[in-house]
């Protein structure tokens, strides 16, 4: 096993890019991902299969390792990027694992200093068993639940807690066994079981800091996909109640319709502007920071709440128009409710808010809502339970 | 819908950060003097017309006001940093609170140089105070609905009617009315409509109590019977009244009062909590999801200040923040009611529990007073184009 110990870097404190740059990039990622979203979007089937034609347009736009450093064969841009191009695929359901690639497993390859394959990729972590193989290289084993897209991915970066500590690992498509598995949206959310002999400079040591970013990454991802999953919704949610004509006039003019569409359009605007602090956060301080862990907490907290809100609404005001396969709705209002369960729910998170309040304690609470950061927390609150991990 | 909704992230410059830390101190050290006690919506709650004077020493008064009128020329997020330092610490600026937020801002954009100098200077001072007189028995959401006539005499107005729940008036020097100066057009309600400014020692005013469900004295009815105010005292133009009373809707509703109003009990209820021996998952949980919202309420908040000040629009997100702030004052005292196990006592020694008590007691006017949830539902529902 390599002897370095690599710890979490976060992303380079930089300035965020301006909204024109962001607004231009927004732009080209919604013009690739509707030319291949009339495929999905109208089609009767629950599966959701990876899309290779979109991935390699995406690719070949820089758009699948966008914030992942060009000397690792990324286009070397931030989180703010990344977040506006997974945004933009989820509100055209777009197949394909950009974020698990990029913010994930790509991360983790760049971390220990391991190559990063082309094509797409996932990443998965959980126990794995490290044994001595021939030859002074090590056999690891271990069987990872609903890794996302594995089926479709070139391999697998393995983030294992193993006796010793946490490692990181490839396991090539080619070496591992797979369960298909899907989430609600029905994307593809499988079991991995390996056990395969790496040599052992292939198997990197790194840091406890690690599989906390990895956890926050994989939050701030979903955060950034739900919002834009859910701003479609709302999107589709207007526009059906300014055209659907009942009782002689526009669903929209009647106030019990307006309200509903209000209290999601609330929700959304909430979710977004979360979801803006944690993006500025990260891009400032890095994930690393601890005011990184509040603020990315705070969104996914927020867009796992309007996910329920929002496709609730949405789908009264769509009637029996929206709940069968054949709107395309549900590819919106699917991902937001099975994204609000991964890399942790509202209630986990916002326990995890609330033992940072307590850390900080009643005096310093105001600060950290101005700060953002818990430079004030008490090294030790004591007596708060341990809320279970996510 | 997708571009209006949250408008970008405002940053504050250093000078604004170092302000707050100005602020904080002199907080610090008010409270340890008992210079205040904290309280639940203290900008209702705290009327204390010695406070208000100690802020408008520091220049904490007027601070949008230029200082040609005596108050300090900076900037609208200086301004929305001192406010929310001081509502988050529950400090009594009840006295100032209309005449710095409203009246201020309104003299500078439809005032006459003679009203400016009349009261600008003595409202950064904090020696003069102001009521506004919006609502009537037969006008509270339907505000064009007012049946106060003012009817033109040689060299002013005389007004008569009934105003409610106008703040203060019974320590505020002037009050500013809103009055129909001309015939009901049927097809345009809203014409017709002026505001004056009526000073509170005219004769023809009676001033009556409406207490809170705390006891508390705070709102009042208002009876003018041709009260005389002289031309000059005319708010704008003459018929404007409508346009002039909505134009700063969207400042009025977004602002850190429609959020922050009940933060003082969260911090009461965390240092209660910091005294038990061990504490309940499910209470941590939920500091966290307020303290959440709190976070995300006030970046939005502040965000809106900032479009505001570049003149971007933002009504559909102010009237967003507003609805979901309000809410948010309310459900926050409601779950911790149902979270803590005391007994919310309005004349209490203890303070959780009597903030406790303000809390709920205050809690029916958040998502009313400044338009009410469903006149804001139907605000957004206007941007979305669904009427």
């Amino acid at each position: 096993m390599n002897a370095n110990v690599a710890s979490a870097t976060g992303e380079r404190s930089r300035e965020l890019p301006s909204e024109a740059d962001l607004d231009e990039l927004r732009a080209l990622a919604r013009s690739i991902f509707e030319r291949y979203a009339a495929e999905t979007l109208y089609v009767q089937r629950t599966a959701t299969p990876f899309d290779g034609s979109l991935w390699q347009t995406l690719a070949a736009s820089g758009l699948t390792l966008l914030s992942t450093p060009e000397s690792a064969g990324g286009s070397g841009a931030g989180i703010a990027e990344a977040a506006v191009v997974l945004a933009a695929g989820a509100e055209h359901a777009a197949a394909v694992p950009i974020a698990e690639t990029d913010l994930l497993a790509a991360w983790l390859l760049v971390l220990t200093d391991l190559d990063v394959p082309a094509g797409p990729l996932t990443s998965g972590a959980g126990e794995v068993s490290i044994a001595e193989g021939p030859a002074g290289s090590l056999v690891v084993s271990g069987t990872l639940e609903r890794v996302p897209w594995a089926r479709s991915a070139e391999a697998v970066v393995v983030l294992g807690s193993a006796g010793g500590g946490d490692v990181v690992f490839v396991v090539p498509a080619g070496r591992c066994s797979i369960t298909a598995g899907h989430n609600l949206a029905h994307e593809p959310r499988d079991c991995v079981r390996f056990k395969i002999e790496l040599s052992s400079d292939l198997v990197l040591t790194v840091g406890e800091a690690v599989g906390a970013e990895w956890v926050l990454r994989g939050a701030l991802a979903r955060a950034a996909q739900t919002c834009g999953a859910l701003e479609k919704a709302l999107e589709l949610t207007v526009d059906h109640a300014s055209s659907r004509i009942q009782f002689g006039r526009p669903l929209g003019r009647f106030q019990a319709v307006q309200h509903l569409i209000a209290e999601a359009a609330g929700e959304v605007t909430t979710a977004r502007a979360a979801l803006d602090v944690a993006i500025r956060t990260v891009a400032q301080r890095g994930f690393a920071n601890p005011s990184a862990e509040l603020a990315v907490a705070v969104a996914k907290a927020h867009a796992a709440g309007a996910a329920g809100v929002v496709s609730r609404a949405a789908h009264q005001v769509h009637g029996a128009i929206g709940f069968t396969l054949d709107h395309q709705l549900r590819h919106f209002t699917l991902r937001a409710l099975a994204w609000r369960n991964e890399f942790g729910d509202a209630r986990s998170w916002e326990r995890r808010i609330g033992q940072i309040a307590l850390e900080t304690g009643a005096e310093g609470l105001w600060n950290l809502v101005t700060s953002g950061d818990g430079e004030s927390r008490r090294s030790d609150p004591g007596r708060v339970d341990p809320a279970p991990p996510i | 819908v997708r571009a209006n909704l949250a408008p970008p992230l405002v940053t504050l410059a250093p000078h604004s950060e170092a302000l707050r830390d100005e602020v904080r101190s002199f907080l610090a050290e008010q409270r340890a003097v008992g210079g205040f006690v904290p309280r639940v919506d203290s900008w209702i709650s705290g009327w204390d017309e010695q406070f208000s004077r100690r802020l408008a020493d520091r220049g904490w008064l007027g601070m949008t006001i230029p200082t040609q009128y005596g108050g300090h020329g900076r900037s609208h997020l200086d301004r929305y940093v001192v406010t929310e330092e001081l509502l988050a610490a529950g400090a009594p600026v009840a006295a100032h609170w209309v005449a710095d937020r409203q009246v201020g801002p309104s003299l500078m954009r439809y005032g006459t140089d003679e009203q400016r100098q009349r009261y600008l200077p003595g409202i950064a001072r904090g020696e003069i105070f102001f009521a506004i007189g919006m609502s009537e028995p037969e006008a509270g959401s339907d505000l064009a609905n007012v049946q106060t006539r003012a009817v033109k005499v040689p060299g002013g107005w005389k007004l008569s009617g009934t105003k409610v729940w106008t703040s203060g008036a019974h320590h505020a020097r002037a009050c500013v009315v809103l009055a129909r100066s001309a015939p009901l057009d049927p097809t345009d309600r809203h014409a017709g409509l002026s505001q004056f400014i009526v000073e509170l020692d005219s004769p023809g005013i009676d001033i009556r109590p409406i207490k809170l469900l705390t006891g508390q004295h705070h709102f009042n009815e208002v009876l003018l019977e041709r009260v005389f105010v002289p031309d000059e005292l005319v708010l704008g133009q003459a018929g404007d009244g409508w346009a002039q009373v909505t134009s700063e809707l969207a400042i009025e509703r977004s602002g850190p009062e429609r959020i922050l109003s009940t933060f003082p009990l969260l911090v009461s209820y965390l240092t209660e909590l910091e005294r038990q021996t061990r504490i309940d998952a499910e209470d941590t949980r939920l500091v966290g999801a307020l303290l959440g919202r709190v976070l995300t309420l006030r970046q939005l908040s502040l965000s809106i200040a900032g479009a505001l000040a570049e003149g971007r629009p933002v009504d559909i997100p102010a009237a967003v923040v507003k609805n979901l702030g309000t809410r948010f004052e309310g459900e926050l005292v409601d779950l911790i009611a149902s979270h803590a196990n005391t007994d919310p006592g309005p004349d209490a020694p203890d303070a959780f529990s009597r903030m406790l008590a303000e809390g709920l007691l205050h809690a029916p006017g958040f998502t009313l007073r400044g338009g009410t949830s469903e006149i804001l539902r139907t605000v957004m529902s206007r941007g979305f184009g669904l009427r």
